[in-house]
């Protein structure tokens, strides 16, 4: 029964290499990784849901026992992580269904898809520190491919500066991991953490330049300012489907593992560690929304706005609270929903006026009216108005900072979220207010209709994830609990 | 020994670090392959040269070899040579659209 964890990620990679020798039957493709994504949202939250009632599902690969082999580790963060991951993967694929160019779709658009998937769910359960190197690789070169796939001149030129980038970080995990082989001599999670928690604290201080070496490497990965300027040019060269697909799942990649090693392994130091978070936490958010209040394109502004909500996830590691972990859980959760709703709908607008360009586009309330209410309600959910999920996650965040007397960041906080409406307010008018510029005969040959398909179900999560918050907090609280203890974790893995 | 490495390793970062900040495509990519072959000696390095049998059952002897990072080196490399083979091409293709191979002139115009 617990190799039931091993499946989200051997079913896309599977079903991936599969879909290489039916390169020439789009159609089939199609249905194949239709029904494949569909099967994946029902696996994940069934596992979950196992998770949730029998406690951490831990495999060991070829039963090899834990410290010497590798294992993959569900507990409920992963398991929250993997349904969410998997939810977002399939709005993205109907929308590339309705909207890529058929030659993408011939040329291995849905091998990477599923590739990509593999590494995102692999990341997510793995308990290993070098596995997790090797699924951020499988998961990167996925995303290089789906990045560059069309080779326009924009494409190639940015894809080329993110792959650079990308290769860098990854030799620094590399590094990262040398050293601490080296010092712990160890890779498990479980049994790093066990290790370092017995480390006197006189002589961690090579544990913790080995944690910022980590911070720096993920945060390379999840776009913390300052190492966040290669992501709003690198998503703004492929389609809307695809740069939807990354902007919900990638950076939150790298966000989980910051969460995943801050609270399980680098529990030393961490007045120097968390302040070190919090700090980031403020300039990312800060900086993050100046540049989305600054651009007048729709999708850029969207790309740059995946930066700024990155900083409220960090802020809740930050303040290190149960309320604290359970609000950032929460948010991740928020805005990998929302940001890829909003991006779908970029994409519905795009379609419609053919072009991103604010300046260029208004009065689209008169002609789409469906397509202007549905972006009204995840822009506000994205900016925090109750009671959708927005409102609650930066409320649980406030409250923490307030309880813990981080008052600058809180204070930053709420500046970045009017900031935040202020962005969002500024698209809704450029686009959807004013005289139409479209001729009522044009207007009715562009009509959304079917590319608001994809986008509606996220919008309908968002609202229900602001009407059931309380049910949405108990499940968080009992994550948040099993993360801030590290023996729930090292005891199921370990098995002492 | 693990001295000698070490400065080997950070001749081989340092190398590529230059490399990284010129602004010609295929010395970037140079850069990154010398810096991931510098990572892997230095992942050498750090698990300890230690000098001891191969870590099998026959072998009756006092002290064996840690088998671990070679596996993860191996690992380490063949990831660094797709990339590597994927970057190639990648510039070799930017040079094709672009006509040119400084970075300089791929930077984009600002209002894009």
């Amino acid at each position: 029964m617990n190799n039931i964890v091993l499946l989200p990620v051997l079913i896309p990679f599977i079903v991936g290499v599969f879909l290489i020798l039916l390169r020439k039957q789009v159609h089939l493709q199609r249905i194949i990784s239709g029904v494949t994504a569909f099967f994946l949202v029902f696996l994940t939250v069934f596992i979950t849901y196992q998770i949730y009632q029998d406690g951490i599902i831990t495999i060991e690969l070829g039963s090899w026992e834990a410290p010497f082999g590798i294992v993959l580790v569900g507990d409920l963060f992963s398991g929250i992580m993997i349904v969410l991951a998997s939810i977002v993967a399939v709005a993205c694929l109907f929308f590339a269904f309705l909207t890529l160019h058929p030659d993408r779709e011939k040329y291995y658009f849905y091998p990477f898809y599923f590739f990509l998937l593999t590494g995102v769910n692999g990341s997510f359960l793995t308990g290993d520190i070098f596995n997790l190197f090797v699924f951020f690789e499988v998961m990167l070169i996925s995303s290089f491919v789906l990045i560059v796939m069309g080779g326009t001149k924009y494409q190639l030129r940015e894809s080329f500066k993110y792959v650079v980038i990308s290769t860098f970080g990854s030799m620094f995990f590399v590094i990262a991991v040398a050293l601490l082989y080296s010092v712990t001599g160890t890779l498990n999670f479980a049994h790093l953490a066990d290790r370092i928690s017995q480390v006197d604290s006189a002589d961690s201080g090579i544990l913790t330049v080995i944690a910022i070496l980590f911070l720096i490497v993920f945060g390379l990965k999840g776009a913390l300012v300052p190492l966040h300027f290669w992501l709003p040019n690198a998503y703004f060269g492929p389609p809307t489907a695809v740069a939807a697909l990354l902007g919900g799942l990638l950076t939150k990649v790298g966000v989980y593992s910051i969460m995943r090693t801050y609270t399980l392994i680098f529990s030393h130091n961490q007045d120097f560690t968390l302040n070190i978070i919090l700090i980031l936490a403020g300039l990312t958010m800060f900086i993050g929304v100046l540049g989305a209040v600054s651009k007048f394109d729709f999708k850029r502004i969207l790309a740059i706005h995946i930066i700024s909500q990155v900083g409220y996830m960090i802020m809740g590691l930050g303040i290190f609270t149960p309320l604290a972990i359970a609000g950032s859980i929460y948010i991740i959760a928020h805005n990998m929903i929302v940001k890829t709703a909003l991006f779908l709908f970029c994409g519905a607008t795009e379609k419609v006026t053919g072009t991103t360009n604010l300046k260029k586009m208004s009065g689209l309330l008169k002609t789409h009216p469906y397509l202007g209410w549905m972006f009204f309600i995840a822009a506000i959910s994205l900016a925090g108005i109750p009671p959708l999920s927005g409102f609650f996650s930066k409320f649980a965040l406030v409250l923490a900072g307030l309880e813990e007397q981080h008052y600058f960041i809180v204070f930053v906080s709420l500046v970045v979220g009017l900031l935040t409406l202020f962005s969002m307010v500024k698209i809704f008018m450029y686009v959807f207010w004013g005289s139409p510029s479209l001729t009522p005969e044009e207007a009715k040959k562009r009509k959304v209709g079917k590319l608001l398909l994809p986008g509606i179900p996220l919008v309908i999560i968002s609202f229900l994830m602001g009407v059931l918050a309380e049910p949405m907090f108990i499940l968080l609280f009992e994550t948040a609990e099993q993360m801030l203890d590290p023996s729930i974790y090292i005891n199921s893995v370990l098995k002492e | 020994m693990e001295i000698l490495m070490i400065l080997t390793v950070g001749v081989l970062v340092s190398v590529s670090t230059y490399l990284l900040l010129t602004k010609s495509l295929l010395r970037v990519i140079l850069g990154i392959v010398l810096l991931s072959h510098g990572a892997h000696l230095l992942f050498l390095t750090m698990a300890g040269l230690k000098e001891g049998a191969p870590p099998l059952l026959g072998e009756e002897a006092a002290s064996y070899a840690d088998p671990l990072p070679q596996a993860l080196i191996l690992t380490a490399i063949v990831i660094g040579f797709g990339v590597t083979a994927f970057l190639l091409v990648l510039a070799y293709r930017t040079y094709k659209e672009h006509k040119t191979d400084d970075l300089d002139q791929l930077r984009g115009s600002a209002d894009e």
